[in-house]
């Protein structure tokens, strides 16, 4: 024991930090696999992320490849439909499984974009709020409840009536619109936290208001975040695809899931499937998220935790 | 030679309390004109019951929150921090330990960084040499070096506070504000912190403010005592003579309601029961 070189003491501790963050994931592991659904939404989504990266190999067509000769052609087990189009094609003869597979990227592509902009401001946000309080506060909190008193599909709606329709701005929309509850969760943690005892000792350390709000306080307020991020996720991508259904989303031929259904709207009664497939899309990636959501809630919320 | 390292004058703290809809705003006085000092390496416990203004006085010489009116001085410096701030230098030399040792330690940081935190913040020394302060505080609390990686969670409460009176220290101040630092802890445990903390000030020649409801402990560790009673230092002076020969009433009810264990007071208390 005495005769340890420095070198072995560092790797000792290097080993032991390792196995602390091992036993940190494995505990988490462990409360997030107890609930069967959040796992199997987790498979499905790791699918679908890798479906969205492989898409080009995937996909048996082109996403705007039009076969002039199948217009209309139902799924291949149905009579009249042909093995070369799976899920049918549409009224302009593109092919629905190859459209749903690239439609996939931008769906995670709104998830991500949406989630992180309504995150970073949110928090931003809400930090400031709960840790100045006062006027800063009122101020903050108050253009928070102006913005969640309207409807957020309308309110959506009219930001991007008024920068102009597009995918980019859809996810600005929608980032607008879903960022108060952001703020609000992390005020309302910041505040529980703020007048702990280790805040204060960090203070008496002398930390600085900016150390204390993000190395201090921030940390411990991550956790409802997280699960309120998955959760946001999946909305997100439920908003875009009804802008999109709107036309105020994606522009035709984007094969997003939203302005794909806007397009078969006219057929809903003579050709189903050109509807079901990307609402079933839809359903399943919102589905699959919101079941992580509430494995994350389980797992990261202490007062479920039983030991 | 005794040098005072802490002097507060006539501290007086009032809160406003904003009125409601159905009551007027009110001033509640929690400290109303207290004076003490403190020589360097001696303890100053401060005793009264919850609500006498006990921790509200330990956060004003923490410098966490100003004092209404009064003057405080630290090492020989007068202190304001309601105006002009306050430097690096003078905030280094008070530090405080919690009551509460579950609440007093971040979650989210390991041991090592829990001690390193003051360092990174005051000093621009080496993560090598944080580190190896941190190692040799640790085992000056009774620690060792593989308690560096943990996380607070996975200790007890004994060795939390432990933990919490080793940040306070890694700074060098010359003024330790200890917050009822033993009432969370059960009695062996105790005994133990508390005997830490005495061969800590004989070491570092550390001044205690030392706050607390517990007589026996307050008889163990203090040189002065005072006594508060609804915000006022009812009875000052040196230990033995608060103990021997209290003053005001409430210091004799004090004294009167600390629960006796020795067998005689035992025998006493039955034949008295016996007797109704």
């Amino acid at each position: 024991m005495t005769n340890e070189g420095p070198a072995t003491v560092e790797a000792a501790t290097v080993v032991k930090q390792q196995d602390a963050r091992l036993q940190m994931f494995a505990e988490f592991w462990h409360y997030f696999s107890i609930n069967k659904g959040a796992v199997i939404g987790l498979v499905v989504f790791a699918l679908l992320i890798l479906v969205a990266i492989f898409a080009p190999l995937l996909a048996p067509h082109s996403a705007d490849d039009q076969f002039r000769d199948f217009f209309l052609t139902p799924p291949a087990w149905q009579e009249g439909g042909n093995a070369q189009f799976l899920l049918g094609t549409d009224a302009v003869g593109r092919d629905i499984l190859s459209r749903l597979i690239y439609g996939s990227r931008f769906s995670l592509a709104i998830g991500f974009v949406v989630v992180t902009t309504a995150l970073v401001s949110g928090v931003i946000l809400g930090l400031l709020a709960g840790y100045c309080r006062g006027w800063v506060d009122t101020l903050i909190m108050r253009i928070m409840d102006i913005i969640l008193a309207f409807p957020s599909l309308l309110l959506a709606l009219v930001l991007v009536a008024v920068l102009g329709p597009g995918l980019v701005n859809a996810m600005i929309a929608i980032a607008f619109v879903l960022q108060p509850h952001f703020a609000r969760l992390t005020r309302a943690a910041v505040m529980a936290e703020k007048n702990r005892e280790y805040v204060i000792s960090a203070k008496v350390a002398g930390a600085s208001h900016l150390r204390l709000m993000l190395v201090t306080i921030l940390p411990n307020c991550i956790a409802p975040l997280i699960v309120q991020a998955t959760l946001s996720f999946s909305n997100a991508i439920l908003e875009a695809a009804a802008l999109g259904f709107l036309g105020m989303g994606a522009q035709p031929p984007t094969p997003e899931w939203g302005t794909m259904l806007a397009e078969a709207r006219e057929f809903i009664l003579r050709a189903w499937w050109v509807v079901t497939f990307p609402g079933l899309a839809i359903l399943i990636t919102v589905f699959a998220i919101n079941l992580i959501g509430d494995g994350l809630r389980d797992a990261l919320d202490p007062k479920l935790k039983r030991s | 030679m005794s040098m005072t390292v802490l002097e507060g004058k006539n501290i007086v703290r009032d809160y406003h309390i904003g009125g409601g809809l159905f009551s007027g705003p009110r001033t509640v006085h929690a400290v109303k004109g207290v004076s003490f000092t403190v020589d360097k390496g001696k303890t100053l416990a401060i005793v009264g019951e919850s609500g006498c203004g006990k921790s509200t006085l330990a956060r004003i010489i923490t410098l966490i929150d100003p004092a209404t009116a009064g003057e405080l001085f630290i090492d020989g410096n007068k202190v304001d921090i309601a105006r002009g701030g306050l430097t690096r230098e003078m905030r280094r030399k008070v530090q405080i330990v919690f009551q509460n040792p579950y609440g007093s330690l971040n979650p989210r940081q390991k041991i090592g960084d829990v001690l390193g935190e003051p360092l990174l913040i005051n000093t621009d020394k080496s993560a090598a040499e944080r580190r190896d302060l941190a190692m040799k505080m640790l085992k000056k609390v009774g620690l060792g070096h593989e308690h560096y990686n943990r996380y607070p969670h996975m200790f007890s409460g004994g060795q939390r506070q432990r933990i919490a009176i080793a940040r306070a220290l890694m700074l060098n101040p010359s003024l330790l504000v200890l917050d009822e630092p033993v009432s969370a802890l059960d009695l062996s445990v105790q005994a133990q912190v508390l005997n830490l903390l005495a061969d800590l000030q004989d070491e570092f020649q550390l001044t205690y403010v030392f706050i607390s409801h517990d007589l026996s402990v307050v008889r163990y560790i203090a040189d002065d005592v005072m006594v508060m009673y609804f915000g006022e230092a009812v009875e000052y002076g040196p230990r033995d003579e608060v103990f021997s020969d209290p003053k005001h009433s409430y210091t004799k009810t004090l004294f009167a309601a600390t629960p006796r264990a020795d067998v005689a007071s035992i025998k006493a208390r039955l034949a008295r029961k016996k007797a109704a």
